[in-house]
């Protein structure tokens, strides 16, 4: 059994697999097919500071390898998580993290602001690369002045493991990486979904609602992988990688690219079970090759 | 109710219909406990425009012989995957999921409306409802007589009563047109079909202060309330079809037009 810990500053995993805002609910939907605590760290829906009802149906397209959503951060509103779901999650021995949007950098750092005092949420992921949402989201991670105005007021107002999720829509994903860190990030997360579409050529109109959405699955693997591989050179801040990875294969490619820990989204979807998987197969990697701790592969890529 | 990943095998694979394949699934454990009205999200491997699991009723449990039967309309790419499965494959499922219909005790009188492949979770509700002391009034439509599905196993806990657009079988017309609606009450109404056909049933069940439930099919992708793809909007805001129903009482749902 290898080492799989891994720490992104004051937050410490008991392995380095994550599970992806929007794809695994808030982890209850998932207890009866994995232990909870057999997960590192679990991100929990994009969470916004009023309630949100999200964009109309129909929200997703399935493609070859994939699929796209324009959700549109439909959920409850940061108190009702904080009085109704917390309360059932605290217990539960992992990392519970939440997933924050917002239109502002006030609201998001107000709602950054009533996490920060949950006691067993040690770290937030901000959210500045929905692609579906008007107000805001992608519109502040697509420029280093957006992304910078929100960190930089969220980070005031929280005092634990601050992470960016960062788009790919953007022309050099490395600068807004690097803006990001100088504005006060503890790490950063990549890659959100590439923005894109489908047309129904019988209805002779877009699928979704709202015209576009995000891409996500196995197809944007290649895509995430190489902006991981040159975001982990470009700043000094952990990265956390993901995009499309479904095996351990998968993980451990993005582990090798520079990735201090992973986050798996989409597969969820098709097996429910598959992050206790891509956990086992990445120590049964390390076994194979003797490698004593996951730690000793992170950025081993030249 | 727990949820479980199971790789059931597949016993046959009938073709019933030029468009529809009953299959009949069965498991080297006892398979676990599924209400009427809940689905199975079908994993659907080997196909190069599909990627997510398939949704589909379920449309029969006979726990004597272990056997889960599902009735599937081959209709795109992944559908038709499931229509070429062999005797032995297996058959990976996540199951069983969602709420189902109510299941009425005793002297209330159901009336089971289906429509098209919809007609699928109706046979196992008329199953239980029959074990419940309450044989119910199936009330299937269909564009011709060679488009209704199963009969024979309809009339094998209620009364069937048909209508097809041809007249070809039945009474002539929609399901809404037929006689019974005039001629008997009912205390409650369960239905599934086309959502035009849903919403034709639902305005009946309203007019006549009759309850009513309507299991939906929204496209879904995780079947767990997780993507939140699958909404419907609700009295309550907008909720995951797969999670909060796919059986909804229909006072919740925004079907006034």
């Amino acid at each position: 059994m290898a080492r799989l810990d891994v720490k992104i500053k004051d937050l410490c995993l008991k392995n380095p697999v994550m599970t992806a805002s929007g794809t695994f609910g808030y982890g209850l939907e998932f207890q009866d097919f994995v232990p909870l605590d057999g997960i590192g760290g679990i991100i929990v829906k994009g969470t916004t500071l009023a309630p949100r009802q999200g964009n109309d149906y129909p929200r997703m397209a399935e493609t070859p390898q994939g699929m796209l959503n324009c959700v549109g951060l439909q959920n409850k509103g940061v108190d009702y998580f904080a009085e109704h779901i917390y309360p059932q999650l605290k217990d539960i021995d992992t990392n519970w993290i939440v997933n924050v949007s917002g239109s502002s950098p006030e609201d998001y750092a107000e709602c950054a602001a009533r996490i920060d005092v949950l006691e067993k949420v040690p770290a937030i992921e901000l959210n500045i690369s929905c692609p579906n949402v008007h107000d805001g989201g992608m519109a502040f991670g697509v420029t280093c002045a957006g992304a910078e105005s929100v960190v930089k007021a969220v980070r005031e107002r929280y005092h634990k493991t601050l992470i960016v999720k960062l788009s790919p829509n953007v022309t050099d994903i490395t600068e807004i990486a690097r803006a990001v860190e100088a504005a006060g990030a503890d790490s950063v997360s990549l890659i959100n979904t590439l923005m894109g579409t489908a047309i129904d050529i019988e209805k002779r109109r877009r699928v979704l609602s709202i015209g576009t959405g995000g891409l996500s699955g196995p197809c944007v693997k290649p895509v995430a992988l190489r902006m991981v591989y040159q975001v982990a050179r470009a700043v000094r801040i952990p990265v956390i990688g993901l995009g499309g990875i479904t095996t351990a294969t998968d993980a451990l490619e993005f582990l090798m690219a520079g990735a201090t820990a992973i986050e798996i989204g989409t597969a969820n979807f098709l097996d429910p079970a598959v992050t206790i998987k891509v956990r086992d197969g990445i120590n049964e990697w390390l076994d194979r090759h003797g490698v004593a701790s996951v730690q000793d592969i992170i950025g081993c890529v030249e | 109710m727990k949820k479980y990943i199971l790789d059931l095998t597949v016993l046959s694979v009938q073709q019933i219909h030029e468009r529809y394949v009953l299959v009949k699934l069965t498991s080297d454990d006892a398979l676990p406990d599924m209400l009427p009205g809940q689905f199975v999200e079908v994993r659907v491997d080997g196909s190069n425009t599909t990627f997510l699991r398939r949704p589909i009723s379920i449309h029969f449990v006979d726990y004597q012989k272990n056997e889960l039967w599902l009735l599937v309309a081959c209709i795109g790419d992944g559908t038709k995957r499931i229509g070429e499965l062999k005797q032995g494959d297996k058959l990976n499922c996540v199951l069983p999921l969602g709420n189902g219909f109510t299941v009425s005790e005793g002297a209330k009188k159901v009336l089971l409306v289906g429509g098209g492949v919809g007609v699928a979770p109706l046979l196992y509700l008329g199953k239980v409802l029959k074990e419940q002391g309450c044989e119910p009034t199936f009330l299937l439509g269909a564009r011709t007589g060679k488009d209704l599905l199963m009969l024979s196993e309809f009339e094998k806990y209620g009364r069937v009563m048909v209508t097809t657009e041809d007249g070809s079988m039945g009474e002539k017309g929609f399901v809404t047109n037929h006689s019974v609606l005039q001629n008997e009450q009912f205390d409650l109404i369960q239905t599934c079909g086309p959502t035009p056909m849903m919403k034709a049933v639902a305005r009946f069940a309203r007019q006549n202060t009759i309850e009513c439930e309507a299991s939906l099919e929204n496209l879904m992708a995780c079947g767990l309330g997780a993507c939140l793809c699958c909404v419907e909007k609700t009295t309550e805001g907008n909720l995951c079809v797969c999670k909060e129903g796919p059986v909804f009482n229909i006072k919740r749902l925004l079907w006034q037009d």
